[in-house]
């Protein structure tokens, strides 16, 4: 074990002493040595693109799943994230019952919109190079540290057909912190994010009713808002709010909630007769 | 993705003793974006006929309207009320009349005749009659309904385990679909009269 910390850290030795959190995540990302296999042809990545559909808009050979709502936001009380839990796969419901959510570490939170394999993958990756950075530094990682480290690997295979709209959701020394990612090498800090196709109306929510200075029941309520209102407009969320609550000692996770359940409890006067009630019996039109 | 699909759809049609049943869901979309959940997708041809159509939502309305001048039409010469089965052979003149350029809409018809004998059936685009002797199907969640009805249909249902039978294949088949649902609608006819109930769905 002593042996592995030594191999792994002896990049530290190598003359890259006193250097910020964003240089040494640059660096990270040069050292790690992934290698992946890649079609044959002149031209690999084009050659991948042609068979592969991200957005459903192709009736390709290899589909991915897709088709999220995620969103994030910063309050007085830390971080709140709160996601949905359908995959899709074209029209058809593939599970209600994803987690969207990636627990880096116990300070560190990911999120996935877009191809789920890619997110999980590449957060993991991320989760090893966090962990890898506590070994070298005795010390955590930085939210932006993490985030840029992500985009960093991320760049690397832009335009290979990779697919993913995540955010990096933490505490540091800096206090909460909130980051965007995408597959295209887009990198955003700010208080407030929503990913994938029912973002449109999460955001509809959230605007109406964010303020930065909410009580922790306000802004799980707001969540639970959000993304209920995303899954009944947009056919491609659904299944159940997932929610975390980022605080200064780490994630905590909220109870798991039915959005097949949450519709009637928002709309108590919609009371259907119960079948039971009007048999069919013979009655005469 | 297909024109067949941009709305969104499901809609199944069973035969039971002496009686049918007709069922859809009430999804109105655009592709992913839900714009209503109140869009009647199952109509009335005469008190014992109904006809539901799956499709492009503009063609539904259309068909419908078109659908009940030329029933009115036959209600006037023939001076008798339209049967189930003469009444699939008007929808599919109808629809292939457009051959060359069809109405993006496959319809099922559920009823039962002048000797109350269950009458079902489901068309194509233009015009083609599959009639059955225990369920049709139609709409995007159609693959999804195959599989429910092939496990819960059995023969000579009476209406009340029909209903139950109905209602249970459209609901697990609308919850794997994502295209369609967002409430549904039951009809049961009956020698005696129809029976129309909605149905409490997942809203997602």
């Amino acid at each position: 074990m002593n042996r592995a910390i030594e191999q792994l850290t002896k990049v530290d030795a190598s003359g890259l002493a006193a250097r910020d959190d964003l240089e040494h995540a640059n660096a990270q990302a040069r050292m790690d040595n992934l290698s992946f296999s890649l079609a044959a042809g002149d031209n690999p990545a084009s050659f991948t693109q042609k068979y592969t559909d991200v957005k459903s808009e192709k009736d390709a050979l290899i589909k991915i799943a897709h088709g999220t709502t995620t969103l994030a936001f910063k309050f007085k009380g830390g971080v709140i994230v709160a996601v949905d839990s359908r995959a899709t796969m074209g029209s058809v419901i593939s599970s209600q019952t994803v987690k969207k959510v990636i627990e880096i570490n116990p300070h560190l939170l990911g999120t996935i919109a877009g191809g789920a394999a890619d997110c999980c993958f590449w957060e993991r990756v991320l989760s090893m190079q966090c962990r890898l950075y506590e070994l070298r530094n005795k010390k955590r990682i930085s939210v932006a540290a993490a985030s840029k480290m992500l985009v960093n690997l991320v760049l690397r295979y832009k335009g290979m057909g990779l697919s993913m709209g995540t955010m990096i959701i933490g505490y540091d020394k800096n206090g909460p912190g909130l980051f965007y990612v995408d597959s295209e090498g887009q990198r955003l800090e700010n208080n407030l994010f929503s990913v994938g196709s029912g973002s449109t109306f999460a955001y509809g929510v959230l605007d109406a009713h964010y303020k930065y200075d909410m009580e922790p029941e306000e802004a799980i309520e707001l969540a639970r808002r959000a993304i209920y209102h995303a899954t009944h407009r947009d056919a491609f969320s659904g299944g159940f709010v997932r929610m975390y609550w980022m605080k200064e000692d780490g994630w905590v996770t909220m109870p798991l909630e039915d959005v097949g359940e949450l519709y009637y409890k928002y709309n108590p006067e919609i009371q259907l007769t119960n079948a039971s009630e009007s048999p069919i019996t013979v009655t005469s039109v | 993705m297909s024109i067949m699909e941009y709305c969104g759809a499901a809609i199944v049609a069973m035969v039971g003793k002496d009686c049918v049943a007709i069922a859809s869901d009430k999804r109105l979309g655009q592709q992913q974006l839900t714009v209503d959940m109140e869009f009647q997708k199952v109509f009335p041809i005469t008190e014992r006929t109904y006809i539901g159509l799956s499709g492009l939502a503009t063609d539904v309305k259309t068909l419908h309207d078109r659908l009940r001048m030329r029933v009115n039409l036959y209600k006037h010469r023939e001076e008798r009320v339209i049967e189930p089965k003469t009444f699939t052979h008007l929808l599919s003149h109808m629809l292939y009349e457009r051959r060359f350029g069809s109405y993006f809409i496959s319809p099922v018809v559920a009823g039962l005749d002048k000797n109350n004998r269950p009458y079902i059936c489901a068309l194509d685009t233009i015009g083609c009659i599959d009639s059955s002797s225990d369920f049709v199907v139609c709409g995007t969640a159609a693959t999804n309904l195959y599989g429910a009805c092939e496990s819960l249909w059995e023969p000579d249902l009476g209406p009340e385990e029909l209903f139950e039978t109905i209602s249970q294949t459209l609901l697990s088949s609308i919850d794997r679909d994502a295209m369609s649902g967002w409430g549904a609608v039951v009809h049961i006819i009956t020698p005696s009269g129809v029976i129309t109930r909605d149905l409490k769905s997942r809203m997602d």
